[in-house]
């Protein structure tokens, strides 16, 4: 093949690479553009400020309060419970167990099979731990299956930053006669503490986001949920809603709500960036 | 002295239970759902409902196979679209892209992949269905544009991060001093790309594939809102399908007063769970492996 040929052959398909690049960016662009566009003409300070009232599905008055509150109890709840269970698993496989050591390879292993399972399921799987310990569908339900969900999200996002902390760190710790617990809190949780917060935020954004699982377990309710037995309503599920009535009014506003959660999202993503930024300043290598 | 050593031990001991979670969690929820569609595989073979095509509960008849086929119709065809452009971007963004341009991309990205998937239903629903529905005509078709094809393009956009992310991590991993020494012998970087990185990544690619691919497969607003619906099997792209995920969350809401219809629904999650979990097994084994002969 003639040199010509072959440089012709590498535009082709440069061309190809960036026309693909291009339709990605775009792809974001064109529903950032939509939701925007037709989101923000319905936006009002009721839709944030009020909860729904008689007939608002038909096109009265009201707002979605009930949802953005609900949201953010449900997500905030799971979050913690999240937290709970990760902090401790990442802690375990970094810190305790022994490098290439079965247990952290198989916990990896097992995180990132249960990231790859679909939200619908865990909300299957919470709609029978919901009937096996006798609760209806309410707020707490719909924290446990996104702390579920969330778990592997969360605890692999960890897992990459308190990987990194260098093993001389850890030693000079337990050399200076500190236990592991003491290494991993004062040391390692310190030492990552901006990529831990990273962690929890890019949780909490999928589980503020998640319909299927919360679809099964949280219920939904015009009010906001006053304890954690009571159904909540939630920001996916009221977009949801609206947009299945026939009336436009109705469903212009769940335009206005795709805006406000996504207005949400990419806030919590900046924030994470943010702070992710910030560990790369700290980290000592 | 003694109360540290204590606390550490007693910490340990604690970490390690909770360190069992994510691998007993894979196993109670293939159980918990196992139990809960028993009631419907006592009176039907498993194949039986898989297979058959007739759904009508009241009747007592629960085949699975339009949703199935509906599922695996809708993910198949946003394949064919992401496939190509995800793995050809990521190629550009491992190996030509500027700093600059990976450094405004991988963001976008990021936030693609953060993306509710309920908002990409509703860009869908505002964006693609009409669209489907104009062009269907120019191709001897009728549509009202909730369809295979509608449910594709979005979740084709949906599984772009997945595959770029897993891909990328892969190219990472072919050793720049092959590169260099494909691009000493005279090859173009094109070459070095085709037969170096591209070879070396295969596998690695394969595997982001099938992850993309169980992520579509599971995926259930943004679909379910720009589908239709319509328990068929769908004949062509600009028709209507059921997907699997999305009968789940359609019909929760009644599954408990039709006799064995919350032990179909239960089943059908079991199905899902199934299939997504031999692909991600399969797929993690893959890069656990490349990732230990990169070492």
């Amino acid at each position: 093949m003639g040199y010509r040929r072959r440089k012709a052959e590498e535009t082709f398909f440069k061309v190809l690479m960036i026309g693909s690049t291009l339709i990605i960016a775009g792809s974001l662009l064109l529903i950032m553009g939509t939701i925007v566009v037709k989101g923000f003409p319905a936006l009002n300070l009721a839709m944030i400020t009020q909860t729904p009232k008689g007939g608002y599905y038909l096109g009265k008055e009201g707002g979605i309060l009930n949802a953005i509150v609900g949201s953010l109890e449900l997500a905030g709840g799971a979050t913690l419970l999240a937290l709970l269970l990760s902090l401790p698993i990442v802690l375990y496989i970094n810190v305790y167990a022994r490098r290439k050591s079965r247990l952290a390879v198989f916990t990896r292993f097992s995180l990132d099979v249960l990231w790859g399972i679909p939200s619908i399921v865990y909300g299957a799987f919470g709609f029978i731990l919901m009937m096996m310990i006798g609760l209806r569908t309410s707020l707490l339900a719909g924290i446990i299956t996104v702390a579920l969900l969330e778990l592997p999200i969360m605890a692999r996002a960890m897992d990459e930053v308190v990987r990194l902390v260098p093993s001389s760190l850890r030693d000079a710790s337990a050399s200076l006669g500190a236990t592991r617990l003491e290494t991993a809190f004062h040391v390692v949780v310190r030492q990552c503490l901006p990529g831990i917060i990273t962690a929890v935020l890019i949780a909490f954004g999928r589980g503020i986001g998640d319909a299927a699982s919360v679809l099964l377990t949280a219920g939904y309710s015009d009010r906001i949920p006053g304890a954690l037995t009571q159904p909540a309503a939630t920001l996916p599920l009221a977009i949801f809603f609206q947009l299945g009535t026939p009336y436009p009014e109705v469903q212009a506003r769940a335009y206005a709500s795709a805006a406000i959660l996504t207005f949400l999202i990419l806030a919590i993503s900046l924030l994470s960036r943010w702070f992710s930024r910030k560990f790369q300043k700290n980290t000592i290598k | 002295m003694a109360k540290r050593r204590i606390k550490d031990l007693l910490a340990r001991r604690g970490m390690v239970v909770l360190t069992a979670v994510p691998g007993i969690l894979v196993f109670l929820m293939l159980m918990g759902l196992l139990g809960r569609s028993k009631s419907i595989l006592t009176l039907h073979s498993f194949g039986e409902l898989l297979f058959d095509s007739s759904w009508h509960p009241l009747r007592g008849e629960f085949g699975l196979a339009p949703f199935l086929m509906g599922t695996f119709w809708v993910t198949l065809a946003a394949m064919i679209l992401a496939v190509p452009i995800s793995l050809l971007s990521a190629i550009y963004l491992s190996e030509y892209a500027p700093r600059r341009i990976r450094e405004i991309v991988k963001p976008a990205v990021d936030l693609l992949a953060g993306l509710p998937s309920v908002v990409f239903g509703v860009w869908g629903v505002l964006m693609i269905v009409p669209l489907v529905a104009k062009i269907a005509p120019l191709f001897g078709k009728y549509s009202s544009g909730y369809s295979v094809l509608a449910g594709a393009i979005v979740l084709a956009i949906m599984v772009f991060p997945t595959i770029i992310h897993v891909s990328l991590e892969v190219f990472g991993s072919v050793p720049h001093a092959l590169r260099e020494a494909s691009l000493s012998l005279g090859a173009t970087k094109w070459e070095t790309v085709k037969h170096v990185v591209l070879r070396k990544g295969l596998a690695g690619m394969l595997a982001s594939v099938a992850l993309g691919f169980s992520r579509a497969f599971g995926e259930t607003m943004a679909v379910l809102m720009v589908v239709g619906n319509i328990p068929e099997i769908p004949k062509s792209v600009f028709d209507s399908a059921y997907p699997l995920p999305a009968l789940l969350a359609n019909n929760y809401g009644e599954m408990m007063s039709i006799p064995l219809y919350d032990g179909a629904l239960m089943l059908s999650a079991l199905v899902l769970l199934l299939i997504v979990l031999i692909f991600n097994v399969v797929a993690r084994i893959i890069l656990i492996k490349a990732e230990r002969k990169a070492e």
